[in-house]
């Protein structure tokens, strides 16, 4: 058994040596210059600068936006800081205008990504554990409802979903943002997959012969081992349910409610009423503050993240 | 409200729009079962005892000052509690509160309702008829636009009048006297101001257009067309009279010549111009310096006000742009308190909090008062602007009235009149296929619309 952790941590290193590799050569004989020593490509190190630049100067935007004053947002270039430094004042007034209520939003979403992202993630791993050991009848139609679930994006269930959330008296409730949140069927599909590889069914045949029940194989057994899988998984729900809009937007009405996206539009929208305030500054720098915590959590959690993507790719 | 819709929430609305049409289908929307609540009188002794007796209410509005009148209001009344919730601006609120209103679940007790869209509600008997509260009674102490609007066009009062939005021109001084361009009195003069100002700057224009519902059917209103006539269910769209050849006539010269800025308004680019100057004016309601001082801070001191530009040298009429009332839900609980509340924040010692924070009112005491009308605004130069909103208000023609579909209208707007923005097409073309899809929609809903 090798854990797919010490593998991947071991080429966690240079992770773009994959793509610079022709695809056919997956399946041939690693040659002496590819694994380690990668050939260099001018092309390949141009586009990949370019795509770089291309994702990273909205961030540099947000993050220099961010210490200017309302007034000085209009006034200065996008790229380079107005004379006024303003990125204290803006954390405090985010924090502090409309009553604090920014930070009931921040523990909004916190809330809705614990329960509703941790929620989707152990449930995709029981799921996807199950499908992946045992063996039962409607297995195969299982696979293409996931499959086909995976095709339909979370937008297009919004409505249907608000209309029956709605006969159910759970709208504009965090009820309502929470368990849809909890159904994800590419965290499932991901976690079969990854199960499939990572857990040696002699394994736990070795466990139940020693005498360990089901739950208990599962949890002593079976979990470390997916281990890198249920972190790429949380990632991805993580990131969904932190940036979910639609949802949030279809089925809250009480602002006291609203997770950051939908705070942080309101206060956007704000400009747009007669008499009312434009704050553009503290939307600037409310997104910034909201996407620091997904920066962080990829960074943090970066190398399991990496293995998790790789899982299964190498036959062993 | 002259708020732009970004693409975006174009199509999210669209999207909520759906889900009215769904739940229409679920729960037969508007059906106003019991009309007979109207009857009713509530008397004073009725509203003290309710007050007394406390309660929450559910206050649906987005207007910043109402905090305060809440807070105030629960401080009088100890045993109330306003539970204020902003369910969205304008359209939003509107598609929520016709959600809420069709599952008969979860509809607030008051509704900050524009008047553009106070038709759609009133017209449905899905507001609570004022009347019986005694409200017919401070007709008096409203301007005329306002009060109009929340008759929305039959005998009920369907709501007590919040804000206004007498226009006025908002013009950028610094812009001004720095090319020498007189300020405009007529329309006349707008044009060649525009002409002068791009010539001197190409990259400054006399105004940001790119068509606005809620700024074009304000401009008809000051040229003296009335397209819209509502009896009833009866209904009439007529978009070729005299007044509105008068408003295409010479805006389609600013169109054809390029002399508007094609920026959408309310975006931050917008913002951008009308600080810095490349907007050079803003032909708009009393209520814009609260957003031009907080959105465009750095043009502080530049910007003046002036009357309207009329359309005939030495008229004085105006036309409203914006504004809001607060309604009573028919499906709303506490009607009582309900009307307490109204009442305090719109007739009462609310409306002073209010004016403190910046509202502009619809009382014509407090619009007439030489405590408002001597207000210096710093941020026009200390000039006393309201003089200028105060007078407009006055002026404002109050035979004007709204679609009982404006809401739906202003949404298809940009499809048909928004196309000479941006194509050949011509704004009387434009004014004629708006009405086409108005009338169209009307038949659909089950109107009868006369052409």
């Amino acid at each position: 058994m090798t854990s797919p952790v010490a593998t991947a941590s071991d080429r966690s290193a240079p992770p773009p040596s994959d793509t610079s590799r022709p695809a056919p050569r997956l399946r041939t004989p690693r040659r002496r210059h590819s694994a380690d020593r990668p050939r260099r490509s001018v092309l390949l190190t141009v586009l990949t600068s370019l795509v770089l630049l291309y994702s990273l100067v909205p961030l540099v935007w947000l993050a220099v936006s961010a210490t200017k004053t309302q007034e000085g947002l209009s006034r200065s270039a996008g790229l380079w800081f107005d004379g006024d430094f303003a990125l204290w004042d803006n954390i405090t007034e985010t924090f502090t205008y409309d009553d604090g209520v920014f930070t009931r939003w921040l523990l909004n979403t916190l809330l809705y990504v614990g329960l509703g992202a941790g929620g989707a993630t152990f449930l995709a791993v029981l799921g996807g554990y199950a499908l992946a050991k045992f063996d039962f009848p409607g297995r195969r139609s299982v696979f293409a409802v996931v499959i086909g679930a995976v095709a339909v994006p979370g937008t297009a269930l919004a409505v249907p979903t608000f209309l029956m959330f709605s006969k159910m008296g759970l709208t504009n409730t965090p009820w309502a943002v929470i368990i849809p949140s909890l159904i994800s069927p590419f965290g499932l599909y991901l976690m079969w997959v990854f199960a499939t590889e990572a857990i040696p069914t002699e394994l736990m045949e070795a466990a139940r012969i020693d005498g360990a029940g089901e739950l208990r194989t599962f949890f002593r057994v079976a979990l470390p081992l997916l281990a890198p899988g249920i972190v790429t998984v949380l990632l991805f729900t993580m990131v969904a349910t932190w940036n979910n809009y639609f949802l949030p937007l279809v089925m809250l009405k009480d602002p006291d409610w609203y997770p950051l996206t939908l705070g942080l539009n309101s206060w956007n929208q704000q400009a747009a009423t007669a008499g009312g305030e434009a704050v553009f500054n503290l939307v600037v720098t409310g997104s910034l503050i909201t996407i620091l915590p997904l920066i962080a959590a990829f960074l943090l959690l970066q190398k399991y993240w990496q293995s998790g993507l790789a899982a299964g790719s190498v036959k062993e | 409200m002259p708020t732009h819709l970004t693409k975006h929430s174009r199509r999210l609305l669209r999207g909520t729009v759906l889900v009215c049409a769904l739940a229409l289908g679920a729960t037969a929307c508007g059906d106003s079962d019991d009309g007979g609540s109207g009857q009713k009188a509530v008397s004073e002794a009725d509203i003290q005892a309710a007050l007394k007796e406390g309660g929450t209410i559910t206050v649906w509005a987005w207007e910043p000052t109402l905090k305060q009148v809440a807070t105030d209001f629960e401080k009088e009344h100890p045993g109330v509690k306003v539970d204020l919730v902003n369910a969205g601006t304008n359209k939003d609120q509107y598609t929520a509160l016709q959600n809420a209103i069709s599952a008969k679940k979860g509809v607030p007790d008051v509704a900050q309702i524009e008047y553009y869209a106070m038709g759609q509600y009133a017209l449905t008997k899905q507001l609570t008829d004022l009347k019986s509260f005694g409200a017919d009674k401070l007709s008096a102490q409203f301007s005329p636009g306002p009060w109009n609007g929340v008759k929305a066009g039959s005998d009920g009062v369907y709501a007590l009048p919040m804000d206004s939005g007498p226009m006025a021109l908002f013009y950028n001084k610094k812009v001004f006297d720095k090319y020498d361009i007189k300020v405009p009195t007529t329309w006349a003069e707008y044009l060649d101001a525009a002409r002068d100002l791009h010539k001197a700057d190409p990259k400054a224009y006399i105004t940001a257009d790119n068509g606005d519902a809620g700024f074009a059917t304000s401009m008809l209103w000051q040229a003296g067309s009335r397209p819209y006539t509502v009896d009833g269910t009866k209904v009439k769209i007529d978009f070729s009279d005299q007044g509105a050849k008068t408003f295409t006539g010479t805006w389609q010269q600013l169109i054809d010549e390029k002399l508007l800025a094609s920026v959408p308004a309310w975006t931050d680019e917008w913002y951008k111009g009308l600080g810095d100057g490349s907007i050079a004016t803003l032909a708009t309601g009393a209520w814009m310096p609260a957003n031009l001082e907080s959105g465009a801070k750095s043009a502080s001191g530049d910007w003046r006000v002036a009357p309207m530009p009329q359309w005939k040298a030495g008229d004085k009429v105006s036309a409203e742009n914006g504004g809001s009332a607060l309604a009573l839900p028919e499906l709303g609980k506490n009607e009582a308190l309900a009307y307490a509340f109204v009442e305090y924040a719109n007739a009462g010692d609310g409306v002073q909090t209010r004016l403190k924070n910046g509202a502009f009112p619809a009382t014509t005491a407090d619009l007439q008062s030489t405590r408002f009308q001597d207000t210096a605004f710093p941020y026009f130069g200390g000039q006393k602007a309201n003089k200028i909103f105060a007078e407009s208000a006055a002026d404002v023609p109050d035979d004007w009235s709204y679609l009982p579909y404006q809401v739906y209208a202003n949404s298809v707007f940009n499809d048909t009149v928004g196309k000479a923005y941006v194509s050949g097409t011509t704004l009387a073309e434009g004014l004629e296929s708006w009405q086409e899809a108005s009338v169209k929609y009307g038949e659909e809903q089950g109107f009868t619309v006369e052409k």
